[in-house]
């Protein structure tokens, strides 16, 4: 066996604490405990996890609008990241930054970005601090095919290279930039080919299968440890839900996210494989269900009875470390 | 007090139009009108080189909608993520015989296109001496209330204003909605056009034929002698409210709206101020170098002799916006801030002239 049960049972209870999360946060939202924008990841937890699962808390990420997988799969505290979401005082940025700009800076997580292509240049830094300090850390940014088209990105990953910078860009292609095509967005014929001619390696991966995406980060991740410098992962995935909770998605074609959930499922595609290899039982991951289920009701029990913030004491506070 | 246009009446029929809805039609009008004016930015048709609708969006506000189906996607481009690489497309198609519409979805976006913007199209005409013309208008929508954290609610229009070179809008009803974005397509030099996003829904009557409203000159939607209430965008709905609710009390309030930051009406507020002596000034954006402290500082200036009491400010504090809504609520400048400080500059001072 490749690959031993710790881990995998690891890879499956974090991909299934995504899932529930996103799905609960859709569910509150939908009725009314969420405020704001709210983007989910739910479909895309495999290439989060194949990401995160290597990495210490040492180790940083930096993220996207669509950040809470991101989050779940570096360590963050669910039950902390459900009462950021809703906006209360005891969340993980104490309510003041929300779904769009969740950090947990012990954990590595150097934040959700809710300006595209704001993340790129600032893993680069925490990359260089890697180098420069000899940590033997590495830095990883995730984006999207439609942040692959900003600018901020390009300089971001030429610096890197110029650098030689330990940062791995992971772009989850999830097809669509809002309602905009990647493959209309993205004017080269291959985000992957483009990635290549910044003078890094770049590779294109089948982001619904976990195992496959985790090998090539995990290429990419060591050779960012040894020096060898940045590589970029083209991931390709579905988004199963909007853009924003709420999107009406009028530009995605007819049953398409009915066929990608049916058919194009991360989560039932790991199933399925360690099934058939004989890796892990069925009732293993069932067990596990449960218990995320259990944990996600209780991060939102909470969530819905934490304080809500003080303006007289919060609205003034961290802006500097000092006045 | 000099007749400033205060809404004049146009001929003709009259609907009732939202915000959305006037620029909506101010563009629609304007590109019928003239084949130069484009339309680009991010989702302002939506669905490009997707298998669903076309024109899913229409603007993420909706506010384009229908103008791709219309005029096609030559000239309502739907743009990759790159705001520097679309403004600076803007920029340099308006020095090249076109009129561009470029829309930053929310103009918190205005930090990835700032060069583009300050340096570049500002600049072009004196640096140039004289001898270019940037026709081009920057839509983007400002302000807070829709719990959408720091990066997306943020009110900017100070940043732009102190620019030399453009011109700044942010209409506070459909009718000035409609002619400012009007004004603003036919202005040779770059505007930046701001929508709050609260506002869009708002409705009021609107002229259908187009019409133009000159930039540089406040409305009154209030008068009185009392006291002097300078607001702009959003906070105007909350002038109004303060100023109806003391109306009961007898007491009148000089309701200014200067519709443009840049050119600024200095005479209808300096006019305003030598009747009334009290001066109080609302703005949404943060308090250090902004808007208000503007107004403020050229009333000291230049109106100093009328001033019966200190004026007052009511404006965001000097913070991000927060998420959490009891957070943002407590940051936002309201009616009863307002209310406050205009009971305050009542109180206080010299009575009398
Ligand atoms: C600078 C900037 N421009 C535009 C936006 C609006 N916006 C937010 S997410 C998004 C699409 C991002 O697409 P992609 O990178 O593919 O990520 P995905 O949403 O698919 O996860 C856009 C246009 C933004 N938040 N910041
Ligand atoms: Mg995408």
């Amino acid at each position: 066996m490749p690959y031993s049960t710790e881990f995998l049972l690891s890879a499956y209870r974090t991909m299934k604490t995504i899932r529930e999360f996103e799905e609960r946060c859709v569910k509150e939202f939908e009725g009314g405990n969420i405020p704001g924008f709210t983007h989910v990841s739910n479909g895309q937890e495999a290439i989060a996890v194949a990401a995160c699962i290597d990495l210490s808390d040492k180790d940083i990420i930096g993220s996207t609008h669509r950040g809470h997988g991101h989050c779940i799969a570096k360590g963050c505290d669910v039950g902390g990241m459900m009462k950021e979401i809703m906006g209360r005082a005891t969340g993980l940025c104490k309510g003041k930054g929300g779904s769009m700009h969740i950090a947990d800076i012990d954990k590595g997580m150097l934040g959700a970005n809710a300006i595209v292509g704001g993340g790129p240049p600032l893993v680069n830094g925490a990359a260089l601090a890697a180098k420069t300090l000899g940590t033997k850390n590495v830095a990883l940014s995730f984006n999207g095919d439609g942040s692959a088209n900003q600018g901020t990105v390009f300089e971001a990953m030429n610096l890197a290279v110029v650098l030689k910078l330990p940062h791995v860009f992971v772009y989850e292609n999830n097809g669509y930039a809002e309602g905009t095509a990647a493959n209309y967005g993205v004017g080269s014929n291959s985000l992957t080919d483009r990635n290549a001619g910044f003078g890094m390696p770049a590779e294109c991966v089948d982001g619904l299968d976990f195992f496959a995406t985790y090998e090539v980060l995990k290429t990419a991740t060591e050779r960012a440890r040894n020096g060898g410098g940045p590589t970029a992962i083209e991931a390709m995935c579905v988004r199963f839900d909007g853009h924003f909770i709420g999107d009406p998605q009028l530009y995605r074609g007819k049953d398409e996210i009915k066929n990608a959930r049916k058919n194009q499922d991360c989560l039932k595609i790991f199933r399925e494989r360690v099934i058939a290899e004989g890796w892990l039982k069925a009732a293993a991951m069932n067990a596990i269900d449960k218990e995320v289920m259990v944990e996600i009701e209780t991060a939102v029990v909470d969530a819905l009875a934490a304080p809500h913030p003080d303006p007289a004491t919060d609205l003034m506070s961290d802006v500097y470390c000092s006045y | 007090m000099t007749n400033h246009s205060n809404n004049p009446t146009i001929g003709g029929k009259t609907s009732m139009k939202t915000i959305r809805e006037a620029i909506n039609d101010a563009l629609r009008e304007e590109m019928r009108r003239d084949p130069t004016v484009i339309i680009l930015g991010e989702e302002v048709s939506g669905g490009a080189g997707c298998d669903g609708e076309d024109d899913a969006y229409g603007g993420v506000f909706g506010v384009t909608k229908g103008l791709m189906p219309e005029f096609g996607r030559e000239r309502v481009i739907d743009t990759p993520i790159s705001e520097a690489a679309i403004i600076g497309a803007a920029a340099g198609a308006a020095n090249n015989g076109l009129r561009p519409v470029a829309e930053l979805m929310f103009f918190d976006f205005i930090g990835v296109s700032f060069d583009q913007i300050f340096n570049q199209a500002a600049k072009f005409r004196y640096m140039f001496g004289g001898k270019s013309k940037t026709p081009m208008v920057i839509r983007g929508t400002v302000g807070g209330g829709w719990r959408a954290g720091a990066q997306h609610s943020s009110m900017l229009h100070s940043i732009v204003t102190h620019v030399a070179g453009l011109k700044v809008v942010m209409p506070a009803n459909a009718y000035d909605a409609k002619g400012l974005m009007v004004q603003a397509i036919r202005d040779d030099d770059p505007v930046i056009f701001l929508e709050h996003k609260v506002m869009y829904d708002i409705a009021c009557e609107v002229p259908d034929e187009q019409y133009s409203i000159p930039f540089g000159e406040a409305s009154f939607p209030r008068q009185g002698n009392d006291v002097t209430i300078v607001a702009i965008s959003n906070m105007v709905t909350h002038a109004i409210t303060v100023a109806d609710i003391l109306a009961e009390e007898g007491i009148g309030c000089d309701v200014i709206d200067p519709r443009t930051v840049s050119p600024l009406d200095h005479e209808a507020i300096l006019e305003s101020v030598e009747v009334t002596g009290r001066l109080v000034i609302i703005d949404e954006g943060n308090p250090r170098c902004g808007l208000a402290t503007d107004i403020a500082g050229i009333v000291a200036e230049h109106g100093f002799y009328s001033l019966k009491a200190p004026i007052l400010t009511v404006t965001a504090p000097h913070t991000p916006v927060p998420f959490a809504p009891e957070l943002e609520d407590a940051y936002l400048p309201n009616a009863e801030k307002l209310m406050v400080a205009v009971r305050e500059v009542l109180a206080a001072g010299r009575s009398g002239a």
